[in-house]
C-alpha cells in the first residue's frame, strides 16, 4: 500500500486499538486525553513518514511512539500529582509508570470493555452510535457528521457532553458482571443494530460510507460473539441479520450509485458466502431453551428475503414472522411490510381493510403500499395514493421509484 | 389510551378438533392479532390450556378442570389499547373465536394501579 492510502488504513484499523488500551491504562475518565494521544500518533507518522520513508512495521512503529506518548504523559501527569496536587493529596496515586501492552489480547479486550462503556444506558442512542463511531470504528468527525447528515459543530457537541455525561456516572473500562451483563448486552445490541441500519438505510449519498458503516457494525457485532462471555444467541441472531442484508449490497447499487429495490434486483449478485454465514449464524442463535429476540424475528424475515421465489409457502411464513416480531416491538417500517406480507399470503381485500387500520398519513412508504394494494383492483385510487406519496416523500430515489410506478399505471 | 382485555369464551371445551382445524384457527388468530399489533393496540397476550387445568373450591375441594361442570370455559385472553370501550368492542368482533355459534368475547377495561 502506498503511503497517501496507508496512513488512512492505519488510523481506521489502529486509532481504536491504541484508544481503548491507553484509556484502559488511565482510566476511562481520561478517555479524551487517549483520544488525543492516539491522534497525536498519527500526526507524528504524518510528519515523520513522508522524509524517513515508510517503516519497515508500520504497526509497530505507530505502537512503540504512542507508548512513548502515553509514557511520557504520565511521567508529566506524575510530576504535576506528586508536586502540585500532592501538597494538597499526600496519597495521590500513580507512583509508577504502568505497563501499557499492546497485545492482540489485551486490545481485544479493551475495545469489548469500551463498547460497554459507551453503549451506556446514561446517553442518547445518538450520543452512543457517534461515540461509536469516533472510538470504536476510528472514523473522522466529518466522516461522523455526514453519517448523520448535519455539520462537524453539531457533533463535536454532541460527543463532548456524552464523554462528560460517562464520567459523570463514573463509567468504567470492564466488562459488567454476570447479572448485568444481559441488561447491558440489550443496550449494546441496539446500539450495533442502529448503526448497521445507519449505514443501511442512510439517505448520505456517500455510497462508501455507508458501506463500510456496516461493515464496522458487522466486526464489532463479531466482537461479542468471539468472546465467550457475550456469545449469546440474540447475538448471533443479530449477526444473522446484518449478514443476510449485506448480501445485497452488490445487487441494491446501480452503476451510477443508485438504490435498485428489491425486486428489481439482479440475485445473481447477491453474495451466497454471506448468506451462507448468516444462515449458520442463525442455526447457532437458535440453540437452548431462551425466549426469541427481535434479532431472531428479524434475521428470519431477511433470511426468507434472500429468496426469490414468490412461494405461498414463503409469504406465509413471512407474515406469521411480522406478526410476532410487531407484537414484540411495533415500527411503522414492519407494520407496512406485514401488511405487503398479508396481501401476498391471504389476498389484497384483506391487507387492504389492514392498511385501512393502520392510519400512517404522513409516511410516504404507507401511500406507496395503498397504490400497490389498489393496482389492478381500481387503478384511479391507485393513482392518487401515488400521488400522495409522491408529495410527502423526500429523497429523489423515493420519488423516481414513485413517478416509475405512476406511470406503468 | 384505556387498556381492555378480550376473554375469549368457548360454549364446549370437550369439544375435540382436528389437528388441521387447530391449524386454521391457530393462523386465524395470529392473523388478527398481527394486524391489532400493526396498528400499535396490542399489549399482551396468552393462550390458556385445558391440560393442568383445576378448580379449587371452599374446603379444599379441587377438581380438574372447569369442564363438564359448567357450559363455558376460558380458552385465553389479549390486552389491547385502545381509546374508548367501543374501539375495544371493534377488535373482539375480528376475533376467530367467533366463528362458534355458541362462542363469546368478554371485553372489560383493565384497571391499572
Amino acid at each position: 500500500m502506498k503511503q497517501p492510502e496507508l496512513i488512512p488504513h492505519l488510523f481506521r484499523t489502529e486509532f481504536r486499538k491504541i484508544t481503548a488500551v491507553l484509556c484502559k491504562v488511565f482510566g476511562f475518565e481520561h478517555l479524551e486525553t487517549a483520544e488525543d494521544l492516539a491522534s497525536e500518533t498519527f500526526l507524528s507518522a504524518m510528519e515523520t513518514w513522508p522524509y524517513k520513508g515508510i517503516p519497515e512495521n508500520p504497526t509497530a512503529w505507530l505502537y512503540l511512539v504512542a507508548k512513548n506518548k502515553a509514557k511520557n504523559y504520565l511521567q508529566r501527569h506524575h510530576l504535576f500529582t506528586t508536586k502540585i496536587a500532592g501538597q494538597l493529596q499526600p496519597d495521590a496515586s500513580g507512583n509508577e509508570t504502568p505497563d501499557i501492552d499492546l497485545s492482540d489480547k489485551n486490545i481485544t479486550d479493551s475495545q469489548l470493555q469500551m463498547m460497554f462503556a459507551i453503549c451506556h444506558p446514561a446517553i442518547s442512542t445518538e450520543a452512543q452510535i457517534g461515540l461509536a463511531l469516533r472510538i470504536l470504528c476510528g472514523f473522522g468527525i466529518t466522516e461522523i457528521a455526514d453519517a448523520f447528515l448535519t455539520n462537524k459543530e453539531v457533533i463535536n457537541k454532541r460527543l463532548f457532553r456524552a464523554r462528560e455525561k460517562l464520567r459523570e456516572e463514573k463509567v468504567q473500562l470492564e466488562l459488567p458482571g454476570e447479572s448485568d451483563i444481559k441488561k447491558r448486552l440489550d443496550t449494546v445490541l441496539t446500539t450495533l443494530y442502529l448503526l448497521f441500519n445507519e449505514g443501511y438505510y442512510s439517505e448520505s449519498q456517500d455510497a462508501v460510507l455507508r458501506e463500510d458503516l456496516c461493515l464496522e457494525a458487522m466486526r464489532l457485532t463479531y466482537l461479542l460473539i468471539e468472546n465467550e462471555v457475550t456469545n449469546q444467541p440474540e447475538v448471533n441472531a443479530l449477526f444473522a441479520l446484518m449478514c443476510f442484508h449485506a448480501s445485497r449490497f452488490e445487487a441494491r447499487k446501480s452503476e451510477n450509485g443508485e438504490i435498485i429495490l428489491y425486486q428489481d434486483q439482479d440475485e445473481s449478485l447477491w453474495n451466497e458466502e454471506l448468506i451462507a454465514k448468516g444462515a449458520w449464524h442463525l442455526h447457532q442463535a437458535s440453540g437452548g431453551d431462551k425466549k426469541l429476540s427481535r434479532y431472531h424475528l428479524e434475521a428470519s424475515i431477511a433470511w426468507w428475503n434472500t429468496r426469490k421465489e414468490d412461494s405461498p409457502e414463503k409469504w406465509e411464513h413471512i407474515l406469521q414472522l411480522y406478526n410476532r416480531l410487531l407484537q414484540m416491538v411495533w415500527s411503522p417500517v414492519a407494520a407496512l411490510n406485514r401488511t405487503y406480507a398479508l396481501s401476498k399470503a391471504n389476498g389484497k381485500a384483506a391487507a387492504i381493510a389492514a392498511a385501512a387500520q393502520l392510519q400512517l398519513t404522513d409516511n410516504h412508504y404507507y401511500y406507496v403500499l395503498l397504490g400497490e394494494l389498489y393496482t389492478g383492483i381500481d387503478n384511479d385510487r391507485a393513482k392518487g395514493h401515488l400521488q400522495k406519496a409522491l408529495l410527502l416523500a423526500r429523497t429523489e430515489t423515493d420519488k423516481r421509484t414513485i413517478r416509475a410506478a405512476l406511470s406503468r399505471l | 389510551m384505556n387498556e381492555f382485555m378480550l376473554i375469549f369464551r368457548h360454549e364446549d371445551g370437550n369439544k375435540v378438533a382436528s389437528p388441521e382445524q387447530i391449524q386454521v384457527w391457530m393462523k386465524q388468530t395470529m392473523d388478527w392479532i398481527g394486524g391489532i399489533a400493526a396498528q400499535n393496540k396490542f399489549v399482551e397476550g396468552n393462550g390458556l390450556p385445558f391440560a393442568d387445568a383445576r378448580v379449587v373450591r371452599p374446603h379444599n375441594v379441587v377438581t380438574n378442570g372447569p369442564f363438564g361442570e359448567i357450559k363455558e370455559t376460558i380458552g385465553g385472553y389479549i390486552i389491547v389499547k385502545a381509546d374508548s370501550v367501543e374501539e375495544a368492542v371493534e377488535f373482539a368482533k375480528g376475533c376467530p373465536v367467533l366463528q362458534g355459534d355458541g362462542n363469546s368475547v368478554e371485553v372489560r377495561r383493565v384497571d391499572r394501579h
